[in-house]
């Protein structure tokens, strides 16, 4: 594994500050088959607080496949994931389940809105699965999101009836609806055009600057991986480099 | 409101027509097998009514159900006896007042003597061979459906003339006599009278209108040449169904034969139960055949949302809740089909009962026979909860166990 400007830390994940959210250590994953498939192998990262990390490499590489290892979505053959220091290889469903509701939020490169809900009900539903806000609570929680995205005025309408980026800013909101430290981003503005997609990585931006959230990004785009923390590409499955872009911001 | 009743009941709102499809599929088969089953248990009972009217609930009789007991075999330990031949015992119920008085202290519904003998009725030059009844007219009534059979004249037109007889009306039409005529009615005990007709009925029980005659029980004991003779007893009970028990207590208490009418028609009430089978397998089947339906929809709908299934549960959502989703979504559906089907189904009966027949021979509209029973509805409505969620649960199993992973990366 080669580390760029950031081998000389420790812990590049640490840099942040306080306990890594995200460590993974010697993650490997196959596909059983007749011609078992490697997705990623050996893979050992550590992911802190307040980080904007773009994992980036050609198609195949892995990227979206260790998202999902990492948002516990899929089970490593090998190693171990730790969320906050909870290690998740024994947890049951329920409570992978239950971490991902809780400490998770996830943005595809579609944005799979339930079509049937309208716009807000699609961001209060990770609120109602957690059943811990009153419906009022919820309501005004997922209004509050919608505002501070823009969509103040879509609350009332159904996906079908916002462009590309509007919904991919719904489904941010949705990832953001219960509060977590860590959202995962798979291709966030891979179907979006160019100025939505500067819109929708900008928000992943502020979320890290203003809210002090951690995002781990997949993207192809290269210069908004430029824009991140720090980046992780990724070739055949293994990590062959995991550079700090803002070396200012590792230091801070 | 909970998440998954949310979510399962927004599916349903949604896809309004799919639904209504659904529903619609379920309301027929429901209603269509309430309609069945009002039908086949609606001619059941009018068939067992008819026949419960037409014959007494019990019959006690002098017969005997076994030989009698000779003194030879009370006097001995062993006896054996050959050939036989009974001393001629005075035929009758032995004190027959007495016993209906005791009848009447406990037996729930009426009783009334009869007397029937064997006789030829001979009117114009024609014999025919009858069953001739004396009866009571003031307590025959009470225990058979005589009195509403009546044609013309009424039970106690018996009264009116010296020796009146009331004929089945098929009966007159062999014969040839009307209301009026004089005939003559001879038995083989040799007695011999002139009797007038007074009355027609019609049991609608063609062996019963060709071949009984009704007289006062005086002129039948007259015609049985025995005075002070009853030979049967006929009980109404306030249940019809519970005659069976009181006819054993009344053949234990009197010891004369006791029979009731299900062992009377014990044939025909096996029929019945050839006949139920075959109902519940056609109710069964339409059921059945909706339940398809049924499933067919809700496996579609839950196919169709593989996508969203996949993003519920790497939003968080368990398996158990996703699977919920889809069976209450099947659930919703059984039950508002089975909801809409009690309502067709009834609409539906009252629809067949509404229709008028009418049938050669019977100058009356007969109308369809139906049962409206609690029960079908009860039945139909469980068969169809139970198959929608059968329907809804297997292909939510295997939409929650839907590996999330592979559903996003197929449609991305």
């Amino acid at each position: 594994m080669t580390h760029g400007p950031a081998a000389a830390a420790a812990v590049p994940g640490k840099a942040a500050g306080g306990e890594p959210l995200v460590v993974a250590r010697g993650v490997t994953r196959i596909l059983p088959g007749v011609v078992p498939t490697v997705l990623v192998r050996n893979i050992d990262l550590t992911v802190g607080r307040k980080e904007l990390v773009a994992i980036t490499g050609p198609s195949g590489s892995g990227k979206s496949s260790l998202l999902y290892l990492l948002g516990l979505l899929d089970l490593p053959t090998e190693g171990e994931v730790r969320i906050h220091g909870r290690a998740t290889a024994h947890m049951s469903e329920a409570e992978r389940a239950l971490t991902r509701l809780s400490t998770l939020g996830f943005v595809f490169q579609f944005h799979f809105l339930l079509p049937e809900f309208s716009v807000l009900e699609n961001v209060m539903l990770p609120m109602r699965a957690l059943t811990v806000l009153a419906e009022e609570e919820m309501r005004a929680r997922a209004g509050a999101l919608l505002a501070s995205l823009g969509l103040a005025e879509h609350a009332s309408k159904r996906p079908d009836q916002l462009s590309g980026g509007q919904r991919q800013r719904v489904a941010v909101a949705r990832a953001l609806a219960n509060d977590p430290p860590l959202i995962l981003a798979d291709e966030p503005t891979g179907s979006l055009d160019s100025a939505s997609s500067e819109q929708v990585f900008s928000i992943l931006r502020d979320l890290v600057d203003k809210s002090g959230k951690t995002v781990i990004a997949v993207t192809h785009d290269l210069g908004l991986a430029a824009r991140a923390d720090r980046r992780i590409s990724l070739v055949d499955g293994a990590i062959v480099s995991d550079d700090w872009i803002a070396e200012g911001r590792r230091a801070h | 409101m909970n998440l998954v009743l949310h979510i399962a009941l927004t599916h349903v709102r949604f896809r309004a027509r799919q639904s209504l499809v659904a529903v619609a599929g379920v309301a027929t088969g429901v209603g269509f097998s309430i309609m069945m089953a009002a039908l086949m248990e609606g001619s059941q009972n009018d068939f067992t009514r008819q026949l419960i009217d037409a014959v007494p609930h019990i019959t006690v009789s002098d017969d005997r159900r076994e030989a009698p007991v000779q003194p030879a075999e009370t006097a001995f330990d062993a006896a054996e006896i050959h050939g036989l031949t009974p001393e001629v015992r005075r035929k009758g119920i032995k004190n027959p007042l007495a016993i209906m008085a005791s009848l009447e202290g406990w037996v729930p519904g009426a009783v009334a003597p009869s007397v029937k003998v064997q006789a030829l009725i001979r009117y114009a030059g024609r014999d025919i061979g009858a069953s001739v009844q004396g009866i009571d007219p003031h307590r025959e009534p009470k225990v058979s459906a005589v009195a509403k059979q009546m044609r013309q004249g009424s039970v106690l037109s018996l009264y009116r003339a010296t020796n009146a007889i009331i004929l089945g009306e098929r009966l007159a039409e062999r014969i040839g006599a009307r209301l009026g005529a004089n005939l003559t009615v001879q038995t083989t005990e040799g007695a011999r009278i002139n009797a007038q007709v007074v009355g027609l009925f019609r049991s609608g029980v063609r062996a019963v209108d060709e071949g009984t005659a009704y007289v006062l029980v005086r002129t039948g004991q007259i015609l049985a040449r025995q005075t002070g003779l009853v030979n049967e007893l006929r009980v109404r009970v306030s249940d019809p169904l519970a005659a069976s028990g009181v006819a054993r207590r009344i053949e234990r208490e009197t010891g004369y034969k006791s029979v009731a009418w299900q062992e009377a028609h014990e044939d025909l009430l096996s029929a019945f139960i050839v006949r139920n089978i075959i109902m519940y397998t056609v109710v069964g089947a339409i059921l059945l055949v909706a339940s398809f339906g049924t499933y067919n929809i809700i496996s579609t709908i839950t196919h169709e949302k593989t996508r969203d299934i996949a993003i519920l549960k790497a939003l968080g959502l368990r398996e158990a809740a996703v699977r919920r989703i889809f069976v209450l979504e099947a659930l919703a559906i059984g039950l508002i089909g089975a909801l809409a089907g009690w309502l067709l189904g009834y609409l539906l009966t009252r629809a067949l009962g509404s229709l008028e027949f009418k049938i050669s021979g019977i100058t009356d509209m007969t109308r369809l026979p139906l049962a409206y029973s609690f029960l079908h509805y009860t039945i139909a409505a469980a068969i169809a909860l139970a198959s929608s969620l059968f329907a809804g649960y297997f292909p939510a199993a295997k939409a929650s166990r839907a590996y999330p992973v592979d559903i996003i990366r197929g449609a991305t």
